[in-house]
C-alpha cells in the first residue's frame, strides 16, 4: 500500500501534524512502540477524529437514558431497577477480506462491548448490505457473511432476532456488515466508569485468550483506510474468531460482576491492551504501569508494539483490587480461562510500559485517549445535475406494464422478498425469550422473569440517503421507530452505525453532516435520543463509496408483551385499514429500482409530526386492544405491506387501493408516517375515533379473508401464490433447489 | 420448590448453552430444576438428568466427544445403568451417543448450513421416558436448531434400531407424513430421537425445552416434559 | 524422544458425507468433470514425547480411538511419525 522508505509515523496511518503533535505532548521523539500507540488510538476507528464535531450535536439525553455516547453502550431505564444496554458496531473491512471471520468476529467484538457495561446479552442483530447476488463474489460474502454470523452467534447462546438484508450496486466492493447487541443488566450493576473506585494499586487482570501477532493494524487500520487492490495482502489482519472462548467470557465476566469481585471491566476491541490500559486508566484519573512480560502469548518473540496494538479476540480487562485477586482468578479457573495481571493503576498520569525490563513507552494516559487529533473537514454538496433533483422523478415516467406483473417483480426483488434462508440460520430461540423474531416488524424480546418485553428494530435506507442524506437519515429513524410502534411498543432511544466513504472527500463528509443533522431532527421529534454508535469510514473503493447509509438500532419497551401487535393478517372478516396518507412518491422506491431500473428523483417527504402521531397512534391502539394487526408501509408501498401481512398472518384480503392516483404510483408509492393496521369489526367505531384524536388520517380499504388476495380492479391472487414468490426468491438467485 | 416435586438435573458443561432454558422448561412444567456442574461427579440425589443442548467445548473436535469424558458422565451412566430417566437435547443427544449410551452418531447436516425452525415430530412408540404421556403416531411441533444433526448409523446398527423399535421421532409433516421435505437434516429413516432398549435414555435433536411456555414458541414439548417428570416420580433410578 | 504424528480422521466408507458431497458437486461446475469418491475429513497433527517411537505410536493409536475419532462412524489412519 504505502512505499516502505515513508516515514514510520506514516506507515502507521498518522499524518505529519499528528506527528508534531505527538512531539509535542511528549517534548521528544517518540520511540517506535509509542508511535504504534498513538496510530492505533488516533486513528479515525478509535478516535472518532472526523466525525467527532458533528456527532456532538446528536440529542443524547432523554427521561430514559441511563448511560449515554462515550461508553462501550449505552444503556435505558426500563423500569423495575432494569436497564437495556445496546450498541451497534461495524465489521465491514473486515467482512469485506474474509467475510465468515470478519462477520464472526464482528459478533464477537459487539457482544464484548455489553459484556463490559455488566450486562448479559439477551439479543444479536445484523442489518446488512451487499452488492447484487447476481454475481458470484458477491454471493460468497452474502453467504459468508451469514455463515459466520450464525456460526459465532449461534455458539455462544444469544438469539440472532433480527436485522435487515439490502441489496445494491455500490455495496459490491464495500460490503455493509452491521451488527447490534442489547443486554440486560440490573441498572445499580452498570459497570461503566461512573461506577469505577479504581484507586492507585488496583490491578488490571487480563483474562481470557492468549494475545497473538494476527490482528495487528487489524480493525483499526483497515477501518481507517479505503480498501485497494492491495488489500489481499490484508488477509493476515484477519482475526480468527473463538466463540467457545466468548461463550466462557460471558459467564465468567457475568459471575464477576454478580459477585462484585471488580472496579471496572473492559473490553479488547480495536488497539488491543493499548486501548483497554490507557481507557482505564484515564476514566480513573490515573496511570498505570503496564508489564507486557506478564501477557500470555500465543507466539513467542513478539515485539512491544506487537502486543501492545494486537487485536486478538475473546480478551478481557478487569480492573480489580489486589484483596479481591485470588477470587477473581478462581472464577476464571472455573470456567477455564487463563488470568494474568498486566498492569497496576498508579498515581500521576503517566502510561509506562515495560518489556524485558526496559522502558518502551512512557506517555500520558489522556494523551492517547481524549487529546486526539479532532477534524472540522471541508464539506461539498454534490453538484446541481445529482440524480436527485426534481425532473427526474420516477412517478413521471411512462408506465404502460402489467401491474400485476409490476407487483410480483417487486415481491421477488432480493431487498423486499423473505430473507428465511437467512434468518433460518440464525438460533434465534436460545435464552427462551423471543416473543417474536424474524417475520415480526419490530423483534420483541421478554425480559426474564417479568410481562414486559424489549422491541428492536434496525434500518437504514440508503437510496434514500444517495438521493437525500437527511433525508434518508429521518426516514431510517422514523422507520425504525414505526416498526417498534407497529408492535405496541414505545420507542425510547437509538444507537447506530454510520456507513460512509473516505471523509476526506468533501463529497462524503458533506452526506455525513446532512445524514446526523436528519437524524438529530428526527430523534428530538420522537424523543429517541441517541445512546452511542459507531461511526464506519472509508467504505469505498477505487473512489467509489457505498450509498450514505446510516443505520438506526431501536430500541422500545412494552410493558405487557400479551398485548402485542402480530404483523400478520391473524383470522378473515377483520377490517383492513391504511393509516397515513398516499402521496404521488416513487423517488427512491423499490418499484423505481426493480421494475423501472433507476434510482432517481427525491425521496418521499417526511412530515416530523405527522410521524410522532402516528407512533402515539400505534401504541395507544395497541393499549386498548383494538388491533388484530399492524405493519409499517415501507419499501415497496401498500402493496408489499398488504402482501407481506397476508404471507405472515396466511390469511388473504380483498382491498380496493384508495385515491384517484395511477395505480401504480398508488400502490408502490413509499410515502412515509402510513402502516397497515386490521381491526375487528366491533373495533372499528372506536379505532376511528381514536385515530381522529391523534390527528392520524385512515381509509378503510377492505377486509382480511381465507386463501384469496384480491387488489379490486387490478389483479388478484392467492396467499400461497404470493408466498411461494416471495419465500424462492434468493434461494432461486443462490441456485438452489426450492 | 415445591415439596414431592420431582427433581431433574441439568448438567451445564463448558459450551452449554440451553442449559437455562431446560431448567425454566423443568419449573414451567411443575419440576424443581437442579443445576448440576460437569467437573462435579455427583448428581447430587435428582431423580432424572437432562443434558441441555448448545455446544460443549466448541464442537471443535466432534460434538459431544469431549463432554463424554466429564467427571460427571461416569455418575450419569451409573445412573442410567439404575434405570433412571436421561434426556440427552441436542448436544446432550450428541454426549450420549458419542458416550456409547445410544447407538449412531450425528453429522453435518445435509445442507451443510445450520438449521432453526419449528418443526413436527412424529411419535413412535410411548415406551420412554419422554413419550408415556403421548400415543405412537401423534404428532408434536418442536423447534430444531443445530448444524449437526444428521443421524447416522452403520447398516448393521440401524437395523437393530429399527428392529428394536429404538426409533422415538420421526421429522414428519403435521398430520405424521414423513418425507424428505419435512426432514431438516438429512437424517435416515427420518430419524429424530431414539432411546436405548430399556427405554429410560432418550436422546433427540430437536429443543422440547423451547416448546413448553406458548408465549414464546410452539408447546409441543409439554407431554415429553410431563412424561420425564412422571418417569422421575416413580424414582427409577434411585 | 520427542515424535510428531499426523492423524488423518474421516468417515467411514458408505456413510453419508454432507461435505465431501458438497465438494464432488463443485468440482465440475470449475471443469473437473472426472473426479470421483471424494471424502472431507479431519487432519489433527500433534507431537508425543514418549521413550521411543514405538510407544509414542501405541499412545497415538490409542487417543485416536478414544477421542480424535468417533469408532461408530470414523476411521483413521496415522502417518509416518517424524522425531520432532
Amino acid at each position: 500500500m504505502t512505499a516502505p522508505e515513508e516515514p514510520l509515523h506514516r506507515r502507521l496511518g498518522l499524518q505529519d501534524d499528528e506527528y508534531d503533535r505527538i512531539v509535542e505532548t511528549l517534548g521528544r521523539d517518540p520511540r517506535p512502540a509509542e508511535l504504534a500507540m498513538y496510530g492505533a488510538m488516533w486513528s479515525e476507528h478509535c478516535s472518532y477524529k472526523s466525525s467527532k464535531i458533528h456527532l456532538k450535536t446528536l440529542p443524547t439525553e432523554g427521561p430514559a437514558v441511563l448511560v449515554g455516547p462515550g461508553q462501550d453502550a449505552g444503556a435505558v431505564d426500563i423500569g423495575d431497577g432494569m436497564a437495556a444496554v445496546f450498541k451497534m458496531e461495524s465489521h465491514s473491512h473486515p467482512s469485506a477480506i474474509e467475510p465468515y471471520q470478519g462477520a464472526a468476529t464482528g459478533v464477537g467484538g459487539i457482544v464484548r462491548d455489553i459484556i463490559s457495561m455488566g450486562a448479559r446479552p439477551v439479543a444479536l442483530l445484523d442489518p446488512l448490505m451487499f452488492g447484487p447476488l447476481t454475481a458470484e463474489r458477491n454471493r460468497w460474502l452474502f453467504e459468508g457473511v451469514v455463515a459466520g454470523i450464525g456460526g459465532y452467534g449461534n455458539c455462544i447462546g444469544v438469539p440472532t432476532v433480527g436485522g435487515e438484508i439490502h441489496f445494491a450496486g455500490p455495496h459490491s466492493q464495500n460490503p455493509t456488515v452491521d451488527v447490534m447487541c442489547v443486554g440486560i443488566a440490573r441498572a445499580d450493576k452498570l459497570a461503566t466508569s461512573q461506577s469505577l473506585t479504581a484507586n492507585a494499586g488496583s490491578l488490571m487482570v487480563l483474562y481470557g485468550a492468549a494475545t497473538g501477532r494476527d490482528g495487528i493494524g487489524g480493525v483499526s487500520v483497515l477501518a481507517s483506510a479505503t480498501l485497494d487492490a492491495s488489500s489481499e495482502e490484508s488477509r493476515p489482519a484477519v482475526q480468527i474468531g473463538d466463540p467457545f472462548a466468548e461463550k466462557l467470557l460471558i459467564e465468567a465476566s457475568l459471575e464477576l460482576i454478580d459477585r462484585g469481585l471488580l472496579e471496572g471491566l473492559q473490553d479488547l476491541g480495536g488497539a488491543g491492551i493499548t486501548c483497554a490500559v490507557s481507557e482505564s486508566a484515564a476514566r480513573a484519573g490515573m496511570g498505570a504501569h503496564l508489564d507486557l512480560d506478564a501477557v500470555p502469548l500465543r507466539e513467542a518473540g513478539m515485539a512491544a508494539f506487537e502486543i501492545l496494538t494486537s487485536e486478538s479476540q475473546e480478551r478481557m480487562l478487569a480492573i480489580v483490587h489486589p484483596s479481591r485477586l485470588a477470587d477473581v482468578e478462581a472464577v476464571c479457573a472455573r470456567w477455564g480461562l487463563t488470568t494474568a495481571v498486566i498492569a497496576e493503576l498508579v498515581e500521576g498520569g503517566g502510561l509506562r510500559v515495560t518489556l524485558g525490563g526496559e522502558l518502551v513507552a512512557e506517555v500520558p494516559a489522556r494523551s492517547l485517549v481524549d487529546e486526539g487529533p479532532e477534524y472540522d473537514r471541508p464539506m461539498a454538496p454534490p453538484d446541481a445535475t445529482a440524480m436527485s433533483s426534481a425532473s427526474n422523478d420516477p412517478a413521471l415516467l411512462p408506465f404502460d406494464k402489467d401491474v400485476r406483473e409490476a407487483f410480483f417483480s417487486v415481491l421477488t426483488s432480493p431487498n423486499i422478498a423473505s430473507k428465511r434462508w437467512v434468518f433460518e440460520q440464525y438460533d434465534s430461540i436460545v435464552q427462551g425469550q423471543t416473543v417474536a423474531g424474524a417475520g415480526s416488524d419490530a423483534a420483541l424480546v421478554r425480559v426474564p422473569d417479568s410481562l414486559k418485553a424489549i422491541a428492536l428494530s434496525s434500518d437504514g435506507k440508503g437510496r434514500y440517503g444517495a438521493l437525500d442524506p437527511y433525508l434518508g437519515a429521518a426516514h431510517a429513524v422514523a422507520e425504525a421507530a414505526r416498526n417498534v410502534a407497529a408492535t405496541g411498543a414505545t420507542p425510547l432511544a437509538i444507537t447506530n452505525c454510520l456507513n460512509f466513504g473516505n471523509p476526506e472527500r468533501p463529497l462524503v463528509m458533506w452526506q455525513f453532516s446532512e445524514s446526523i443533522r436528519g437524524m438529530r431532527d428526527a430523534c428530538l421529534a420522537f424523543e429517541t435520543p441517541v445512546t452511542g454508535g459507531n461511526v464506519s469510514f472509508y467504505n469505498e473503493s477505487s473512489g467509489s463509496a457505498i450509498w450514505p447509509t446510516p443505520v438506526i438500532g431501536m430500541l422500545g419497551l412494552l410493558n405487557d408483551h400479551r398485548l402485542r401487535v402480530p404483523t400478520g393478517f391473524p383470522r378473515p372478516g377483520l377490517a383492513v385499514y391504511l393509516l397515513g396518507e398516499t402521496f404521488a412518491e416513487l423517488g427512491g422506491s423499490e418499484f423505481a429500482e426493480a421494475v423501472l431500473g433507476v434510482v432517481a428523483g427525491q425521496p418521499p417527504r417526511l412530515d416530523l409530526d405527522a410521524e410522532a402521531a402516528l407512533l402515539r397512534f400505534l401504541q395507544a391502539a395497541a393499549a386498548e386492544t383494538l388491533l388484530a394487526s399492524g405493519h409499517d408501509c415501507g419499501d415497496g408501498g401498500i402493496g408489499i405491506a398488504l402482501a407481506e401481512s397476508a404471507i405472515e398472518g396466511a390469511h388473504g384480503f380483498a382491498v380496493t387501493v384508495p385515491g384517484d392516483l395511477p395505480a401504480h404510483v398508488a400502490l408502490f408509492s413509499e410515502s412515509a408516517s402510513r402502516a397497515i393496521v386490521s381491526v375487528a369489526p366491533e373495533h372499528e367505531v372506536r379505532l376511528t375515533a381514536l385515530a381522529a384524536d391523534h390527528g392520524v388520517p385512515l381509509s378503510r380499504i377492505g377486509e382480511t379473508g381465507g386463501p384469496r388476495v384480491l387488489f379490486d380492479g387490478l389483479f388478484d391472487t392467492t396467499v400461497d401464490e404470493l408466498r411461494e414468490a416471495y419465500e424462492t426468491a434468493i434461494p432461486r438467485l443462490l441456485g438452489e433447489p426450492v | 420448590m415445591s415439596d414431592g416435586a420431582p427433581r431433574i438435573g441439568v448438567i451445564t458443561f463448558p459450551g452449554s448453552l440451553d442449559d437455562r432454558d431446560a431448567q425454566r422448561a423443568v419449573t414451567f412444567m411443575g419440576g424443581d430444576a437442579v443445576a448440576l456442574w460437569h467437573a462435579d461427579p455427583d448428581l447430587r440425589g435428582v431423580d432424572a438428568v437432562v443434558l441441555p443442548g448448545g455446544f460443549s467445548y466448541g464442537d471443535y473436535l466432534r460434538c459431544g466427544a469431549i463432554a463424554r469424558f466429564a467427571a460427571v458422565m461416569d455418575e450419569v451412566r451409573a445412573f442410567a445403568e439404575r434405570g433412571g430417566p436421561v434426556l440427552g437435547i441436542c448436544n446432550g443427544f450428541q454426549i450420549l451417543c458419542e458416550s456409547g449410551l445410544l447407538p449412531g452418531a450425528l453429522i453435518r447436516n445435509r445442507s451443510l448450513r445450520f438449521i432453526c425452525r419449528d418443526v413436527f415430530l412424529r411419535v413412535e412408540t410411548s415406551q420412554s421416558v419422554v413419550t408415556s404421556e403421548l400415543t405412537a403416531g401423534e404428532t408434536v411441533e418442536i423447534p430444531v436448531k443445530h448444524g449437526e444433526g444428521q443421524f447416522v448409523a452403520r447398516e448393521d446398527e440401524l437395523r437393530r434400531i429399527e428392529d428394536e423399535a429404538l426409533v422415538v421421532f420421526r421429522y414428519a409433516s403435521a398430520d405424521g407424513a414423513t418425507g424428505d421435505a419435512q426432514n431438516p437434516n438429512g437424517s435416515i429413516d427420518h430419524i429424530a430421537g431414539i432411546r436405548n432398549a430399556r427405554g429410560n435414555v432418550v436422546g433427540l435433536m430437536p429443543h422440547p425445552e423451547h416448546a413448553v411456555d406458548p408465549d414464546v414458541g410452539p408447546t409441543g414439548g409439554q407431554p415429553l416434559f410431563a412424561s420425564l417428570l412422571a418417569a422421575a416420580m416413580a424414582g427409577a433410578g434411585a | 524422544m520427542r515424535c510428531s504424528f499426523e492423524v488423518l480422521v474421516s468417515l467411514k466408507p458408505g456413510l453419508s458425507d454432507p461435505q465431501g458431497k458438497a465438494v464432488a458437486s463443485a468440482l465440475p461446475a470449475l471443469g473437473w468433470t472426472n473426479v470421483s469418491g471424494v471424502r472431507v475429513g479431519k487432519h489433527i497433527a500433534l507431537e508425543v514425547e514418549a521413550a521411543d517411537e514405538a510407544a509414542a505410536r501405541a499412545q497415538v493409536e490409542e487417543m485416536a480411538v478414544r477421542l480424535l475419532s468417533n469408532p461408530v462412524i470414523e476411521e483413521f489412519r496415522i502417518l509416518e511419525a517424524e522425531e520432532a
